[in-house]
């Protein structure tokens, strides 16, 4: 087991060395910043497509919202009881109720057809060249990794009271876990969430990820990570008391680091795939794993 | 019926009589005295309700904990604030309270058509009310949400003991107390208009208010039956909702969203009549396009009871079924966007006077519009991936029924405060309210937006310390109207007690946005309408 938790923790400190030289150069811990008004960064081709859909999206209703401001105040201004003492009697207009039932009508065609586009492009991907595994447990993220030799994990989050106080200077408080998920990119990775108890929802915004955990169910949605870095997500689904503190935390990374780190978590693997088999013994494992970061 | 017609017909001929204190209140069957219960009742349940707000406004005005001692104390708030503002406030409020009062005005009508079922069904708010009160102070309380997901509210730690099961009867009796309201304002519309009114004579309040009752009518019995299953898999053993005894949490989604859906357009429903009444009065213009208007109403109930999958978009439906539902919810802002140009319409070419009501029309109008285009950025399945289940929803209903049916709630409230009391409100205190309110509602509930586009999710107490500028904004924007609402409460019960008495058409609504209950004295006598009105 020590031997195991040593090799763990070396490849732990070779990732994170990994995250602190190679993030800045690339610009890219993909966190919320402090008065962000738009989107974190989009790391997937499906996260791309969601910002694109959202800013056309977003002049469409900014200009209904203004058209509909300046219809208001030049009522206001034009047709108050002052500047025009006597109402008209006008009560129908046919042709214009027929303009503003249609219009609205073009309007959401125009929106419905990339919006299905969308719909359809996010489901799921044709040609997966590896699975993740998420279970959703109260109140940490349990991963498997079924085409890489059945590696598996619970990630739990780091206590604010130990944010930092490691070798990891670059922890984020809430978002930061203590056994992040490794996943290599350029690679279509099928993602199976499931829940083990109560609902939960797996949530990585620069993914364009979110699906809900339901016990007795898998559900399917997939990434194509683009670029290397580290990006957060939070459970999106009330799932009681510590519903707030089970983060998710992924190091997108090379192939070859990927393969590099797969064959490290194998190395001397039979001990731990027998205990980690067990929900209940993988608990046990995160719980005496968590003191020692 | 006839017999309660019959008796109201005995006193109305001569006096003015009214039964003593006891029997007056709390055996009530005059629609007037059940409508001021209503309101008394949302008022008090408003104040519970919004001080809840307050407490978690205060709670996320920084990262950590401040208030709540732990994620359970806070879901258990989360929970009481939203059944307390969709149950104890809007719909007594906007339902019972000013559907009682003025249905029958309207209709020129004497009373309900079931006067004794009318004061069955207030009566059924009160302990209604106080159950989900104190499921919050028994055990560790209800943390589910309001909208109860199992398995989160069956029976596992800390869901397992009575918390749960009292609020889940709070829902059943005010379930119970909105159908029979339901039944009895159907049956009074249809059967007690005064002669000449013909349905598509009705003003737009009666036509809102028989929309809501159908709706009523046909999804709170859904409702009913979802928790009645919750009911027996908490308390014997059943599995409807459990996978390990071929039950499916699921399900649960399917019905409570089959009732959740139309449960928004029942509390938005009334409010889109009650701002037709004043754009049109104090535009001293009738109704642009009034039929229009009505079968808008028609086909935003009829639409919303096939929507309903847009609340579980990220639960593993079908691809093909997300895109129907797209499809479908995207309709809805077709008779929306009807109903805004109407109203925009109505003032066109008016006399706009800008009294208290008008400013909280205007405000329900462009408010429900921002409400109303991130709607349709909700509605489609693919950008709710980034969307569902986070901030930018909260800004979203909250614009829809913060800023849009308790708008609607105030705007009743200026509008027809002096016919029902026979007094009237300081006018520049009324504007004074509306203002602040603007500004405040706008401050808490505009930057959530932001919020929710990177990424903060719903429903949690505490956050990652970069969310907390936009927070600490939304916080001190609730902390703007709650002094704007503590004014509020003086300046009703001043109203009240010291208003200036007004006469019976004291907006001196013009005879072409003629109703009927502006041909009454304010307040209008105890039994009104002792010699039936006719329409033309």
């Amino acid at each position: 087991m020590t031997i195991m938790n040593m090799s763990r923790f070396v490849t732990f400190l070779s990732l994170f060395a990994l995250a602190l030289f190679a993030l800045p150069s690339l610009g890219l811990a993909v966190q919320p910043v402090e008065w962000q008004m738009n989107f974190q960064e989009a790391a997937t081709p499906v996260a791309e497509r969601l910002h694109n859909f959202h800013h056309f999206l977003l002049y469409i209703i900014s200009g209904i919202c203004l058209f509909v401001l300046a219809l208001l105040l030049y009522v206001i201004i034009r047709f108050n009881a002052k500047t025009n003492p006597v109402p008209s009697a006008t009560t129908h207009n046919v042709l214009l109720e027929i303009i503003w039932t249609v219009v609205p009508v073009v309007i959401l065609i125009v929106i419905a057809v990339p919006s299905f586009k969308l719909l359809y492009y996010a489901d799921r991907t044709d040609k997966p060249e590896m699975t993740l595994k998420v279970t959703g447990y109260q109140w940490y993220w349990g991963y498997e990794y079924p085409d890489n030799g059945g590696i598996s994990f619970n990630a739990n989050m780091v206590p604010s009271d130990q944010i930092n106080k490691g070798e990891n200077q670059s922890q984020v408080p809430l978002l930061s876990t203590d056994h992040p998920v490794v996943l290599p990119i350029d690679t279509n990775i099928q993602i199976l969430v499931t829940g083990q108890d109560v609902i939960h929802s797996f949530a990585v915004p620069s993914f364009g990820v979110k699906t809900d955990a339901v016990p007795g169910r898998t559900n399917e949605t997939w990434v194509r990570i683009t670029k290397p870095g580290t990006y957060y997500g939070q459970c999106d689904q009330l799932c009681g008391t510590n519903h707030a503190f089970m983060p998710i935390e992924v190091f997108a990374v090379t192939k070859e680091e990927f393969a590099k780190w797969v064959a490290n978590q194998n190395e001397g693997k039979t001990p731990a795939k027998a205990a980690g088999d067990k929900p209940a013994d993988k608990k046990a494992a995160a719980e005496t794993a968590a003191p020692k970061e | 019926m006839t017999s309660a017609v019959h008796a109201d017909h005995s006193h109305d001929d001569h006096h003015d009589h009214k039964p003593g204190f006891f029997t007056r209140w709390f055996c009530s069957t005059n629609h007037k005295d059940i409508g001021t219960l209503y309101l008394i009742f949302s008022i008090i349940a408003g104040i519970i309700g919004g001080g809840i707000s307050e407490a978690m406004r205060f709670e996320l005005s920084h990262p950590g904990f401040q208030l709540f001692k732990d994620g359970q104390m806070w879901n258990v708030w989360v929970t009481a604030h939203g059944l307390i503002m969709v149950f104890f406030v809007v719909m007594p409020g906007l339902i019972g309270g000013f559907g009682n009062w003025f249905i029958p005005l309207m209709i020129g009508a004497p009373d309900m058509a079931f006067p004794r079922l009318n004061n069955i069904s207030f009566w059924l708010l009160v302990p209604a009310f106080f159950l989900l009160v104190a499921s919050t102070m028994v055990g560790q309380g209800a943390g589910t949400g309001w909208t109860i997901y199992p398995p989160l509210s069956t029976a596992l730690s800390p869901h397992d003991g009575p918390a749960v099961d009292m609020a889940l009867f709070a829902l059943h009796l005010a379930g119970a107390s909105s159908i029979l309201g339901a039944a009895n304002f159907i049956t009074t519309i249809f059967n007690m208009r005064a002669p000449g009114m013909t349905l598509h004579k009705m003003p737009l309040f009666i036509w809102g208010m028989l929309v809501t009752a159908f709706l009523l009518v046909l999804a709170v019995p859904v409702l009913g039956g979802a928790i009645t299953m919750l009911i027996t898999d908490r308390n014997f053993g059943t599995g409807f909702f459990d996978p390990a005894k071929g039950g499916d949490p699921l399900l649960f989604q399917h019905l409570f969203w089959f009732f959740g859906h139309p449960e928004v357009y029942i509390m938005i429903l009334p409010a889109f009549g009650i701002v037709s009444q004043i754009v049109s009065t104090f535009s001293k213009k009738p109704v642009f396009g009034y039929l229009g208007m009505a079968y808008a109403m028609v086909a935003i109930g009829a639409v919303g009871f096939v929507v309903w999958a847009h609340h579980m978009y990220m639960t593993g439906l079908d691809v093909d079924t997300r895109a129907y539902f797209t499809a479908a919810t995207l309709i809805i802002a077709v008779p929306t966007g009807v109903k805004i140009f109407s109203w925009i319409a109505t003032m066109w070419g008016g006399s706009i006077e800008f009294k208290t009501p008008m400013l909280w029309a205007l405000g329900f109008i462009f408010l429900f519009t921002i409400g109303g285009v991130t709607g349709v950025v909700l509605a489609n399945a693919g950008m709710d991936i980034s969307l569902h289940d986070t901030y930018y929803v909260i800004a979203h209903f909250h614009y829809v029924l913060s800023l849009g049916a308790v708008f609607g709630l105030f705007a009743g409230f200026y509008y027809w405060i002096g016919k029902m009391s026979g007094r009237q409100y300081p006018e520049w205190a009324g504007k004074l309210h509306f203002f602040v309110t603007f500004i405040g509602v706008n401050l808490i509930f505009f930057p959530q937006h932001f919020l929710g586009l990177a990424g903060m999710p719903r429903r949690i107490p505490d956050y990652t310390p970069a969310y907390e500028g936009w927070n600490h904004i939304s916080s001190i924007g609730a902390y703007i109207t709650g002094v704007a609402t503590v004014f509020f409460l003086f300046v009703a019960i001043y109203t009240i007690t010291c208003g200036r008495r007004v006469s019976g058409n004291y907006w001196n609504v013009q005879p072409q946005c003629m109703t009927l209950e502006w041909t009454l004295s304010s307040p209008p006598p105890f039994h009104q309408f002792g010699i039936q009105p006719k329409v033309d």
